[in-house]
């Protein structure tokens, strides 16, 4: 029922529609989608979008300083979008940010994560943080979609509470895979390059 | 349900389903006989475009059959994704961005509650003169001043188009013309208005698929041609005077109104067209298919509505 209601709301105020580059989500399959991130919208527009038999097992992965930080917050990211923490400010250098991250797929999840790993004002993107190649190494069968976000910096910017309605497109690549004894750098640069060159079209 | 008791409104919608229904039947006919990929096409295309009218037609009725609120609810609805569209391709900064909500979560709300309570006289200036002057206060106090001209006009325009004239079609309503508004018939001029803005782009555009040959504005709109500008409107305007039952007019001046609104309306496709060539895309969006985006398919009516309203106005209230 919630999750009729903010799907509804969030096609009302964005009008998101997707378009495939190279892109299909048949047949069903394990996927990380990742994306560039400017919006606290930016998640729900890409779970809205997944079809919705898919859409139960995909989990996306939140900051959790942020999203655990409050109630509400708390209860949108487990109850309804079925979030996975990410810990952002390690407590020592052993801990795997991605421990949680890493569970749900092995569990047979799918996963949308943000790897600038904050949100950006939408005119540049940031380095991509290397938790998308750990992703890539330690689940080789895994399908890599790129995913890019028009409009959703000017939708709801960072440290705005209320949206602008503006359509909002949304670009899905062609899938990639760790290249076997590709360096970890190089696959960075391969996957950010995939996800500049859908900005553009 | 007093649309129904209007015997004239009732003939013109049986009519407009013999026509919704004759297209449908044409369209599939032509689907089974296309062997080119290019003409399959454009059968695809006029399919697209038959079922999204069904559907138009289908909501528009209903709302307007509900009464008064639910005209002016359907049009405040189309302003809102007329403008979700309009914003889109209109670049504005961070700064704007209370500005735009002041757009579209007060002014477009409280204009139509003008249209909805019928206050003529703060609806005509609400937002030409109060909605003008408080978006540019508010956009200068953010503090931004790169493009600041740009930034305001381009918001602006938007709340001209997609508001302020689009709100003209339910604004009919409160029209008082002496024995027609008293028989509670201003829903039939609204729909007098919206047919004959609707038909004469569907003429232009068939008579131009038939016949046309010449561009009328090759630069801005090249689908454009002569032949299907002035076949289209002939048609149209013989097609308002025919309606003029539906109207307050005699049969000559629902021809020159008809007249006056296909104009407007060829005008205002040129305008939106000129828009979205210098923002570098075809439509403004998806939401119709077939049509493109809810800004598509109404830029006739918003440029018509304004100049109707106002010429049945001075001469009829």
């Amino acid at each position: 029922m919630l999750e009729v209601l903010i799907i509804g709301l969030v096609r009302l105020v964005t009008g998101a529609v997707g378009r495939s580059f190279g892109f299909s989500f048949e047949p069903p399959q394990q996927r990380i989608y990742y994306a560039n991130h400017t919006s606290h919208l930016d998640t729900l527009v890409i779970w809205s979008l997944i079809p919705r038999d898919q859409r139960r097992r995909v989990r996306p992965a939140a900051a959790q300083d942020y999203w655990w930080a409050s109630r509400w917050r708390r209860y949108l990211a487990e109850q309804v979008l079925h979030c996975v923490p990410v810990v952002r400010h390690r407590a020592s250098p052993t801990e795997n940010p991605l421990e949680a991250v890493e569970a749900a797929f092995a569990q047979g999840d799918s996963l949308i994560i943000f790897p600038e790993g904050t949100r950006g004002t939408g005119e540049e993107m940031q380095p991509f943080r290397s938790g998308l190649y750990h992703l890539a190494a330690k689940f080789p069968e895994a399908e890599l979609v790129p995913v890019y976000l028009h409009n959703l910096n000017r939708t709801l910017p960072k440290g705005e509470f209320l949206p602008v309605p503006i359509v909002c497109t949304v670009a899905f690549g062609a899938g990639l895979r760790l290249i076997e004894g590709e360096k970890r750098d190089d696959f960075i640069a391969r996957a950010q390059r995939a996800l500049e060159g859908l900005a553009a079209l | 349900m007093t649309i129904l008791h209007d015997r004239p409104l009732a003939i013109t919608l049986f009519l407009l389903f013999g026509v919704l229904i004759l297209s449908s039947l044409i369209g599939w006919l032509l689907s089974r006989q296309v062997r080119s990929p290019d003409n399959r096409d454009t059968i695809a295309n006029l399919n697209a475009r038959v079922n999204a009218w069904w559907v138009m037609t289908a909501v528009f009725l209903l709302s307007v059959m509900v009464g008064p609120l639910g005209s002016v609810i359907l049009f405040a609805l189309m302003s809102f994704l007329a403008l979700r569209e309009y914003l889109a391709l209109s670049p504005t900064l961070r700064a704007d961005h209370r500005a735009l909500l002041w757009l579209v979560f007060v002014v477009l709300p409280l204009n139509y509650v003008l249209v909805a309570t019928r206050w003529y006289g703060l609806f005509a200036i609400f937002i030409p003169v109060y909605g003008f002057i408080w978006l540019q206060i508010r956009i200068a106090l953010s503090g931004e001043t790169e493009e600041f001209l740009d930034r305001t006009a381009r918001i602006q325009w938007g709340m001209m188009v997609a508001i302020y004239f689009l709100s003209y079609v339910p604004a009919l309503l409160m029209l008082e013309i002496p024995a027609y508004s008293a028989e509670g018939r201003n829903f039939a001029l609204l729909m007098f208005l919206v047919l004959v803005a609707q038909a004469s782009d569907v003429l232009q555009y068939v008579v131009g698929k038939l016949a046309g040959r010449h561009p009328i504005a090759p630069r801005v709109s090249p689908n454009k041609t002569v032949e299907g500008f002035f076949g289209g409107i002939v048609l149209a305007s013989l097609l308002g005077a025919a309606l003029y039952r539906l109207t307050p007019f005699p049969p000559l001046a629902a021809g020159l109104m008809a007249l006056v609104i296909c104009l407007m309306g060829f005008a205002g496709g040129l305008i939106m067209s000129a828009t979205k060539r210098d923002r570098g895309v075809k439509d403004f969006g998806t939401l119709l298919p077939g049509h493109g985006g809810m800004l598509d398919r109404i830029d006739s009516l918003c440029f018509s509505a304004p100049v109707f309203f106002h010429l049945t106005r001075y001469f009829y209230t």
